[in-house]
């Protein structure tokens, strides 16, 4: 009987391996191919286009950890990005070594002395932990001030979309301090490599890239075991999780904090590749065209989030350099076919009609519950005429 | 002092009550279906260009009549607003009860396109729409008469669909072509159009040494009459009986036979028409543009939320207590009041109009941490009430 059930968990241990090996060779494959083949296939300014696309992607597996896998539709997002875009920006922006004067916008509108926030960030390892770190800081306190007090649903999304709007006003409006409408722009060098040269942008593009696999890799790690499900259950029925026995406030914030995390890295990574972040990524439209990538792709898949965000923006730029007028229209359209007829997204179809659909064109038959219908010949002759 | 906190009193209700006018219908239909409808923004939006349309038609007509045009535009503007609202409940919102999150997303779909539509909307457009809707539902019609309609159900569908699609773009084409510019011009376009408020709303109502703006008191008037029409209307007709009974557990209700769909239809139409009256009034403050619902429908939110679903009442409190504070925190009256050096400061930062959002917004949470279901909660037994 041990000996049985030994055999069996290494059986099952075995395949689950083989799985996850043929995984990490398709991730391997397609990270090979954008870096190594892509480049040679399109023209850079379009691979800085892709670059952008993939730190979106990133944002886009923050928003399926927490609506797709936890059910909590979040229109904030923009926030946790844009702050991580100034966390870098504002490194970026302050001229080195410290103390040799101030960004150039502040003595522009009259400063005179640097506010006390922007003198951490002459330190480049602060900067850097703080693209992460501030905006998972913030989530966290805002889903603990809503969640604490089982505040959900609908109402969450409200509260997030309207701090949204209240960040938006914070920054446009303080022109000597983040240079207000503008934005932080026009970087010069990053970390010793010149920021608009060719060959830095493609360095960036793969570095991107390493951060789209390794966002990958611990959204399925968080995702795949009891932590995951615990996810999953929240989202199906939090009551009935709270009955067993489990908090889940805590679980919603601390993946409200990685998922912004996410976003903060991806609005870093963007910041770099587009040269400019500005109040303007924290409009809602913004956050809320975040969570339809993630549905076009498929909710609660990770590869539909990534699938999703590089397939929309890339319909964007296309659409919108072609139609300027009808972006909106097909954005629009786009939301409601995704909610209304494709509600499990792209990869969720797959899943299911479309492998239906393989098989029903390769000629293999569906296997049917109840054989002996397939012999009556009244049941034929109603599919016939009637249909199924 | 005291006239400085009068002033403020007088403009908080009168920003207060533009936010009730617009959230009274949002927190009908939120209250009944659990539904928040993104496009309520843009329903307003609707009523706005509605009334600068009827202008334009009294304009042309000219004499005293232009006089009262606005009363016109107010049943014009409720009108159309409900009908594009009752168009939106039967085709999107019917397939998503009980999935809020979905229908936020869809209505936002629905916002996005209504917003390019009045940019773009022109002759072409709206033959092309036109022709394709009778081409596709006619079509519809006809293969539902089959018998075996549920067979082809699928490729037909999606024949036809592409036969009428292809069909009204060819024919919008041929009629861009013959008719030129005026068929291709658009109506609106992107620029913000002003509305001329009658002579007798020009004005000022002087009280003592003090003017009100002639305007802001209308406003104030008409949502004192839609809140007493939607008192009545919920509480003193049979209808307003359904929409109450449906509200508070809607299966007891459908168990007893009222029908809830068309309840929902009703309520979601009536909403509208409340947002189409909103932006009626909000054409009277200044110009529409496609975005003017955009800046309003964060705040009628936030109402919604610190009111709370359960009654009328909580609505207009929670839109009269965010004007008042709106207006008080923005204009630095807080800081004129205060002596204390760091407290002077401190208001005095906030006392800009977005910045006072910003406060007003921490205000709110604060409150959520006392109250979080609105001050005027839905009561019920339910866990998830």
């Amino acid at each position: 009987m041990a000996v049985d059930t030994l055999v069996q968990s290494r059986g099952v241990d075995l395949a689950k391996r083989r799985s996850l090996l043929i995984e990490i060779a398709i991730v391997a494959a397609i990270a090979l191919f954008l870096i190594f083949a892509l480049p040679w296939l399109i023209s850079a300014f379009r691979l800085n286009l892709m670059g952008r696309f993939l730190a979106l992607a990133i944002v886009a597996l923050g928003i399926d950890l927490i609506w797709g896998f936890t059910g909590l539709l979040s229109l904030g997002h923009g926030i946790f990005f844009t702050i991580g875009g100034y966390a870098l920006a504002m490194h970026l922006k302050l001229p080195q070594p410290p103390g040799s004067g101030l960004p150039e916008f502040m003595s522009l509108y009259g400063g005179t002395e640097l506010p006390w926030f922007w003198r951490p960030f002459y330190s480049a390892p602060f900067s850097l932990f703080a693209i992460a770190v501030i905006p998972a800081v913030i989530a966290g306190i805002l889903g603990y001030v809503i969640f604490r007090n089982r505040i959900r649903g609908v109402y969450f999304s409200i509260l997030t979309q309207a701090a949204t709007i209240i960040f938006f006003n914070f920054f446009n409006g303080q022109q000597k301090l983040f240079n207000g409408t503008n934005g932080l722009t026009d970087f010069r060098s990053v970390f010793g490599l010149p920021v608009k040269d060719n060959r830095t942008q493609y360095i960036l593009y793969i570095v991107t890239i390493l951060f789209v696999i390794l966002a990958y890799a611990v959204c399925r790690w968080l995702t795949s075991g009891r932590f995951g499900r615990l996810l999953v259950a929240i989202r199906d029925d939090e009551s009935r999780v709270r009955f067993t026995g489990y908090n889940p406030t805590g679980f919603k914030i601390l993946v409200f904090a990685v998922s912004g995390a996410l976003a903060g890295i991806a609005g870093a990574l963007y910041t770099l590749q587009s040269g400019i972040v500005s109040p303007n990524t924290m409009n809602i439209a913004f956050s809320i065209e975040m969570v339809i990538w993630v549905a076009v792709g498929g909710r609660a898949t990770l590869v539909g989030a990534i699938l999703g965000a590089v397939l929309v923006n890339l319909a964007k730029s296309l659409l919108s350099e072609q139609f300027p007028d009808f972006w909106l229209f097909f954005q629009g359209g786009l939301f409601l076919l995704v909610v209304l007829l494709l509600p499990s997204g792209l990869i969720g179809w797959l899943r299911t009609s479309g492998v239906d659909l393989y098989k029903q064109l390769t000629g293999q038959t569906r296997l049917s519950t109840y054989p002996s219908l397939e012999e009556d010949p009244e049941v034929e002759y109603e599919r016939k005429n009637i249909g199924d | 002092m005291v006239a400085s906190i009068l002033d403020g009193i007088f403009n908080g209700v009168s920003i207060g009550s533009i936010l009730l006018l617009a959230a009274l219908g949002l927190a009908i239909v939120f209250g009944l279906m659990g539904v928040i409808n993104m496009a309520h923004g843009e329903l307003m939006m609707l009523g706005a260009y509605t009334t600068f349309v009827v202008q334009n038609i009294f304009k042309a007509i000219g004499g005293p009549l232009f006089e009262v045009y606005i009363f016109f535009a107010l049943i014009a503007a409720f009108i159309v607003a409900a009908l594009v609202g009752l168009l939106l409940e039967r085709g999107v919102i019917r397939y998503l009860y009980g999935r809020p999150l979905e229908t936020l997303l869809a209505t936002w779909g629905v916002s996005l396109i209504l917003q390019q539509f009045v940019r773009s909307v022109n002759w072409v457009l709206v033959f092309g729409l036109l022709l394709f809707c009778v081409l596709y539902f006619g079509g519809q019609w006809v293969v539902k008469r089959r018998a075996d309609f549920e067979r082809i159900k699928g490729w037909s569908t999606t024949l036809l669909l592409f036969l009428s699609g292809a069909i009204a773009l060819v024919g919008g084409n041929i009629v861009a072509s013959t008719y030129g510019l005026a068929a291709t011009q658009p109506w609106f376009g992107a620029q913000n159009k002003d509305v001329t408020a009658p002579a007798w709303l020009r004005g000022g109502i002087p009280i003592g040494n003090y003017q009100l703006p002639s305007t802001r008191v209308f406003i104030m008037v008409l949502t004192v009459l839609c809140v007493l029409g939607v008192y009545w209307f919920l509480n003193r007709t049979a209808w307003g009986l359904r929409i109450r009974s449906v509200t508070q557990n809607r299966n007891m209700s459908a168990c007893l036979g009222i029908p809830t769909r068309t309840v929902d239809a009703l309520t979601f139409a009536l909403g509208s028409g409340l947002a189409g009256i909103a932006g009626c009034a909000l054409s009277l403050l200044g110009s529409v543009g496609p975005n003017t619902g955009q800046n309003y429908i964060v705040n009628t939110f936030m109402v919604v939320v610190v009111g709370g679903v359960g009654k009328l009442v909580g609505t207009i409190v929670g839109a009269m207590a965010i004007g008042i504070a709106d207006y008080i925190v923005g204009t630095g009256i807080l800081a004129n009041l205060t002596n204390i050096p760091f407290l002077k400061d401190f208001f005095t930062f906030f006392a800009t109009t977005s910045m006072a959002k910003v406060m007003v917004f921490a205000l709110i949470v604060v409150f959520l941490q006392f109250r979080p279901a609105g001050m005027f909660p839905q009561k019920g037994r339910t866990v998830d009430a």
